[in-house]
């Protein structure tokens, strides 16, 4: 009784002292923008002030503690002298490429497992998630000892096994240094392909794999011809993010290897931030992390493009 | 063309058991319905027989080949989905088309049979849209387009019209029945819609609860059913069932129901005669029950009060109440019946069914 008498209460009370301020948000354009309004303020103290204020430092010649001047494109045209800075191109593109098609094929083979019936499937598809939830850094720690060149697990295990007589420096081998990052990235990386493309599995109907296996379809040409094509447009978003979070992965690399051993893990963000933090070079820190940007629109341009004819067929 | 032949076929899901014993023996070209309700393992046999659910014990043979080992591709047969399931992606086209290209059909061929099956069906103009730009009974001529193209030895068919609308339903059916009619293969039909085992049926397979009832030609289930169940479940509406006692007076028998007595003829007293003194379930369809006119024996008349009237046009439905039961009366449309009205009626003493009343079992 209480309640509803006290709210009918208020309404009428409220109901013949209606202020402006109730008539202005009756109007939707304005309800519209108050409601937009702390969406625009995050966006653009977070994200949209930090681009322009990297836009702009990438032309200027500013240093920790020195404002600096517009210098135009002098920090650009430096940068495609930098071996280390092209060392670090080749470097994100092998680390995105391989990282990329390593965890698409797993993740969807692990979907694929996930998304049959079995016992403890609940349990199983909670716990491949494990990589995903645990803090980048702490996961990262754990691979760095498991990749120390004198406590290795993993070398331990290869030498137990008689695979190997000595000791592999995985961090430590120029050689090695990039694969290892892209394994510990392919780990982590994996349990979200996975996940994902086991939500879009679900969504396809099983009668489909019923009425390809009476067509005549073996299981690889129904994977091939139904699953895959149905899969398709998910896998594509999956990937867009997938590439765009690697591309520009730092806090993996700068755990493992800070980039090095001579800038052998060396990619644009740990560059990035080694030239605008470490030194100090403010200004050229911030072209190098700007220079991503340019390869990070075609890649996203041409999978959006790539969703929306799937989409649109 | 084929037989298809079910041997003592069972299924267990763990504890469930969910077809039991079912033996089944299917025509070559013979048109043949699984009816049922949900739940009854009509859909599940199916399956077995389709290869796409394992079978726990039992043979299934199709043609002289026992197929309980065999993919379902293997089977030579082909399935008509209950939502279709055509391949969103493909063109209804690449639908009908795939199943050849799957066997490696020669490509010129491949486009002669759908096309063939595309002015059987009438689609001959859709063949490039995709599957979700056509209307529900687009995509069931397309699914069963799907099936023809492939010239299988048995069509089988999982509740195909159940997603269409009750009009394209009736149409629908009568286009299955012409195209078995031309295709003149063997074909298992699953439905729960009587009406529909009935109108496509060459036999009619009824089940419940994983064991077959009855298999038998339509009007054979419907006039003689062989238990309570089929009796109840084939016709609509639905037969009237009463409790009554038989007794012995005079010499002749006697059924005591709840707001009715009957008089039984002299050939139906000597097949009832083992029941006297015991209770029986009397049977009686809807269609059966006449108005009386002066000309009916007194013994097979009785008085009902009319509650509900139902005017379908062709035939009207009386509700009505008998002592303590209520029965429908399907009547000519001429009768002039009211809520409140107090009418006799006759029943016929042949078309009367007599059911055991604790096997249920048609005596």
């Amino acid at each position: 009784m209480a309640i509803s008498d006290v709210l009918s209460h208020r309404a009428f009370a409220q109901a013949p002292r209606r202020g402006a301020a109730t008539r202005l948000l009756e109007d939707e354009r304005w309800l519209a923008a108050v409601l937009l309004l702390p969406t625009v303020i995050l966006l653009g103290l977070f994200i949209a002030y930090p681009f322009v204020e990297g836009v702009w430092l990438s032309v200027t010649d500013a240093t920790v503690g020195v404002p600096g001047h517009f210098v135009g494109l002098a920090n650009f045209t430096a940068l495609l002298h930098d071996s280390i800075f092209l060392v670090a191109v080749r470097n994100t593109f092998v680390y995105t490429a391989v990282a990329t098609v390593l965890k698409l094929a797993l993740g969807l083979w692990l979907a694929l497992l996930l998304n049959r019936h079995f016992r403890g499937k609940a349990f199983t598809r909670a716990f491949v998630l494990l990589p995903f939830i645990i803090p980048t850094v702490l996961s990262t720690f754990a691979w760095k000892w498991m990749f120390d060149p004198t406590f290795s697990v993993i070398n331990w295990t290869l030498f137990q096994l008689g695979i190997i007589h000595g000791r592999i420096n995985w961090l430590g081998d120029p050689s090695l240094a990039l694969i290892s990052v892209i394994i510990v990235n392919v780990w982590r990386g994996v349990p979200f392909y996975a996940i994902s493309l086991l939500a879009g599995l679900q969504t396809i109907n099983p009668e489909l794999q019923e009425a390809a296996a009476i067509d005549g379809a073996r299981p690889w040409q129904r994977f091939w011809h139904v699953t895959w094509p149905l899969l398709l447009p998910v896998t594509m978003v999956v990937v867009l993010f997938s590439v765009i979070q690697t591309f520009a992965d730092f806090q993996l690399v700068y755990v493992l290897t800070g980039g090095g051993p001579a800038n052998a893990t060396q990619l644009f963000a740990t560059y990035a931030y080694q030239i605008g933090v470490g030194t100090g070079l403010l200004s050229q820190g911030a072209a190098v992390s700007l220079a991503m940007f340019p390869f990070l629109l075609i890649i996203v341009v041409v999978q959006l493009l790539y969703i929306r004819r799937v989409e649109v067929h | 063309m084929a037989r298809v032949i079910l041997r003592n076929l069972n299924k267990f899901y763990d504890d469930v058991h969910a077809v039991k014993s079912v033996n089944l023996e299917i025509r070559d070209k013979e048109f043949v319905v699984l009816v049922g309700p949900s739940g009854c393992g009509k859909t599940t046999t199916l399956r077995m027989l389709a290869g796409l659910e394992s079978i726990s014990s039992g043979q299934v043979l199709i043609g002289d080949t026992v197929v309980n080992d065999l993919a379902p591709m293997d089977r030579d047969i082909a399935m008509v989905f209950q939502n279709y399931a055509l391949y969103p992606h493909m063109s209804v086209y690449d639908n009908m088309a795939f199943g050849l290209k799957m066997r490696k059909v020669d490509r010129n061929d491949i486009r002669k049979r759908v096309q063939e099956a595309a002015d059987i069906l009438g689609i001959q103009d859709y063949l490039a849209r995709k599957p979700r730009q056509l209307s529900g009974g687009q995509r069931q001529r397309v699914a069963l387009g799907r099936a023809i193209v492939r010239h299988p030895q048995v069509f089988l068919f999982d509740e195909p019209l159940s997603n269409l609308d009750a009009k394209l339903r009736v149409q629908m059916r009568v286009e299955l029945k012409k195209l078995h009619n031309r295709l003149n293969t063997t074909a298992v039909y699953v439905t729960h819609d009587q009406v529909e085992a009935m109108t496509l049926g060459d036999r009619v397979v009824v089940m419940r609860g994983g064991v077959v009832q009855q298999v038998g030609e339509p009007l054979e289930l419907y006039n003689a059913p062989v238990n309570r169940f089929v009796a109840g479940f084939i016709g609509s509406p639905a037969m009237n069932f009463a409790p009554a006692r038989l007794r012995d007076g005079a010499g002749k028998l006697h059924a005591d129901a709840s707001g009715f007595g009957l008089q039984l003829p002299a050939d139906i007293a000597a097949r009832l005669r083992p029941y006297t003194g015991r209770e029986v379930i009397v049977g009686v369809r809807p269609e059966d029950l006449q108005v009386a006119n002066g000309s009916y024996p007194p013994g097979l008349c009785f008085d009902a009060m009319v509650e509900v009237v139902e005017r379908l046009g062709a035939e009207v439905l009386l509700d009505l109440q008998v002592g303590q039961h209520t029965m429908v009366a399907s009547v000519e449309p001429g009768v002039a019946a009211r809520r409140g009205d107090k009418l006799r009626f006759a029943l016929k003493p042949e078309r009367l069914h007599f059911f055991d009343a604790s096997s249920e079992a048609a005596i």
